[in-house]
């Protein structure tokens, strides 16, 4: 295998690790305060079926953003109003949600556009242009680093770049924030948080509200950025893999990095066999490359690799004491 | 302190769920330009108004009633199993090997193997997640997911690479052997004059699967192990000083669910496909946790509400065959259901046992 397949191999690693991070990243919030997610997965399909419909009805991609995130913000609350205000099971209220937008985005495509479920394509305006990132061309010449950094890093749409950011962003209003030290702690031990005074509901809330923007976006990236409209079932199972991969990650943000490029690698390995196949020189089934990220999560959750603890008070509704 | 008799919470609760989720149907079906009372004649009409009709409401059914009855069992010990799909699809594995290298003189007796084999390898897909929770505490619901996937991956490989006939294109099996082939209910009950369920697939094994019911009830309610699982179910801890052994008990479980799971496959790849497909299960995992939650996880409730599911989804397939109204309106629903029986079923339990208070204070 020469150097240019290997770029094109992490070029689009790079394309499909970002909206398994965006999702990774949501999950991460959400559990940290202890809402388990399920749902990554619908809302990320809903956020990608509104915001290809509506940049395709307005021309412009920036309005279909904006409607993937408030669609995806919506289920959202749903998942919160079942979990944080009703006290009910959240794993049920993911598991609901993932069928409403799997069954809702091809009800709705088929009743605006009548296309079988599908939005038309979009043209340029309504898709996330590619970046050229500064002196691309330039350096292209530098051996070895130019080509990288023109191939690999630059030449993204915005949205890429916004995953990548959002990792330290992450770190730091965890590890460096009241609210994020808050945020850990009604994850942990809500009665402690509430014994001091502050709303574990209303932290909850928060949480999961930044978890429907994130999967919005992730949604967004898919309909406008990776591909050029919606088509049914288009998120094909990466709200799972996030969650495997946060399960990787130990629900730490930079982990969550590295978990979702190497799932995402393994998903560019997989339309590729060809590569696998040169380098290792056995033929490797691709069905297997499907598979590895669930099969190392089981791994990992089998605590062969370390244990991955989750966060203590993940699942249980909080029910104040009277 | 009660709050509410028990029957209310039986009855009541999950009745006012159904009636919220319906009335967000009718919604929806107005909100893409149909008239929902003309939906549901329509769905009546073409679910069980003709014997046809009938024949694919009972063909989903019985989908139902296993994957229902195998999530109630783990409901019963507190697990949530929500990988019914990938059991089935293993159970399909199990049925295909069986129907395709043991050479039958009668349906009749491949019936029993194919019920061992899809039994077998529905169990023994849910043993690792089984053990897992049991053993190193890694989640249930996430191991069973992964699991879905696996299973997806692996079916696609022993199909495309291994059983697929040379020179096919489809990744399929070749078809069985016609001594393999399940008498439907066409030929079990028409008569020259009287062509009952024609070109409909239910078929024997529904009665398979009512007879599964009956196991479940005795197991649960009348056998000592049933008694552990749900003893393990309100407590785990209880249990444990009870001298129940809760890894035995969730692995076991985990094994009678699998196996009822991956009995679905009788249904579809035995009974009417007559070959393995990719994908045979279609969701109807899925739908096992809507059934089991309305049914409350008692295989009388998961009988009802598998039916319900079944005309639900023979309903939606008439309207899209009618109508401009795609199938996925069936999945909307079912979504309904589970979110209003499933997480929101304090949203009408709260309101209820407020009501129930302030009646119960009048009359003391």
């Amino acid at each position: 295998m020469d150097y240019a397949f290997l770029l094109q191999v992490l070029d689009s690693t790079i394309r499909l690790s970002t909206p398994l991070l965006l999702a990774c990243l949501a999950g991460l919030f959400s559990e940290r305060s202890g809402i388990i997610d399920i749902g990554l997965e619908g809302k990320m399909l809903i956020a990608a079926f509104f915001s290809a419909a509506i940049a395709y009805s307005t021309g412009s991609v920036w309005m279909g953003l904006l409607a993937g995130i408030v669609s995806a913000m919506l289920l959202s609350a749903v998942h919160g109003l079942a979990s944080i205000t009703f006290h009910g099971n959240q794993l049920i209220s993911g598991v609901a949600l993932n069928f409403l937008a799997s069954g809702l985005t091809v009800l709705i495509a088929q009743d605006w556009f009548g296309q079988g479920g599908r939005t038309p394509a979009l043209l340029s305006g309504g898709r996330f242009s590619e970046l050229t990132l500064p002196l691309a061309e330039t350096l292209r010449p530098v051996p070895i680093l130019g080509p990288l950094y023109a191939e690999v890093i630059s030449g993204h749409s915005i949205l890429v770049y916004v995953a990548f950011a959002m990792v330290p962003l992450t770190w730091w209003i965890l590890y460096r924030t009241r609210f994020g030290l808050r945020l850990r702690a009604v994850g942990e031990a809500p009665e402690a948080v509430d014994t001091a005074g502050v709303s574990v509901a209303g932290l909850r809330y928060a949480a999961i509200a930044i978890a429907g923007v994130l999967c919005g976006l992730a949604g967004a990236y898919l309909a406008t950025g990776l591909q050029a409209g919606f088509v049914r079932e288009m998120s094909a199972g990466r709200g799972y893999i996030a969650l495997a991969a946060l399960i990787f990650a130990k629900w730490r943000p930079w982990y969550a990095l590295y978990a979702c490029l190497l799932f995402g690698f393994l998903q560019a390995l997989s339309l590729r066999p060809d590569i696998v196949e040169a380098v290792l020189t056995v033929s490797v089934p691709v069905q297997l490359l499907d598979a590895l990220p669930y099969i190392l999560t089981v791994i990992i959750l089998a605590g062969f690799i370390g244990k991955a603890i989750p966060p203590r008070a993940g699942g249980d509704p909080y029910i104040k004491e009277r | 302190m009660d709050k509410m008799p028990a029957w209310a919470d039986a009855v009541l609760v999950p009745l006012f769920s159904i009636l919220i989720a319906a009335f967000l149907s009718a919604l929806v079906i107005l909100a893409i330009g149909e008239n929902p009372i003309t939906a549901f004649m329509a769905m009546v009409d073409g679910a069980l108004m003709k014997s046809t009709g009938w024949g694919y409401t009972l063909y989903y059914a019985t989908n139902f009633i296993f994957t229902g009855l195998a999530v109630a069992v783990a409901f019963h010990a507190r697990m949530f199993n929500i990988g019914g799909e990938g059991q089935a699809m293993l159970g399909g594995l199990g049925v295909a090997l069986v129907c395709l290298y043991i050479p039958f003189p009668h349906w009749s007796v491949s019936l029993i193997f194919t019920i061992a084999a899809a039994g077998l390898f529905g169990a023994a897909w849910a043993l690792i997640p089984g053990y897992l929770q049991a053993k190193r505490g890694s989640h249930i619901v996430i191991t069973t997911i992964m699991f879905n996937f696996i299973a997806a991956a692996l079916l696609n490989y022993v199909l495309v690479n291994l059983l697929k006939p040379t020179g096919a294109m489809e990744p399929a099996t070749a078809s069985f052997p016609a001594a393999t082939h399940l008498p439907t209910f066409f030929d079990m009950f028409a008569s020259d004059g009287n062509p009952l369920f024609r070109g409909s697939p239910a078929n024997v094994s529904f009665f398979v699967a009512v007879l599964a019911c009956i196991l479940v009830w005795l197991l649960i309610w009348r056998t000592k192990l049933g008694y552990e699982i749900r003893a393990f179910g309100h407590s785990e801890t209880g249990a444990r000083y009870a001298g129940i052994p809760n890894v035995r008990i969730t692995v076991i479980a985990m094994l009678i669910s699998g196996a009822l799971a991956g009995m679905m496959a009788l249904n579809t790849t035995q009974g009417e496909a007559e070959r393995l497909v990719l994908n045979a299960p279609e969701g109807a995992g899925f739908i096992g946790i809507a059934v089991a939650l309305m049914g409350r996880s008692h295989p009388l409730g998961v009988f009802l509400a598998a039916l319900l599911f079944g005309f639900l989804y023979q309903g939606v397939a008439e309207l899209a065959f009618w109508n401009n109204i795609p199938r996925e309106l069936g999945m909307v629903i079912q979504a309904l259901v589970i979110l209003f029986t499933g997480a929101l079923d304090n949203m009408v339990r709260m309101p209820l046992e407020k009501l129930f208070l302030a009646f119960g204070r009048d009359k003391a």
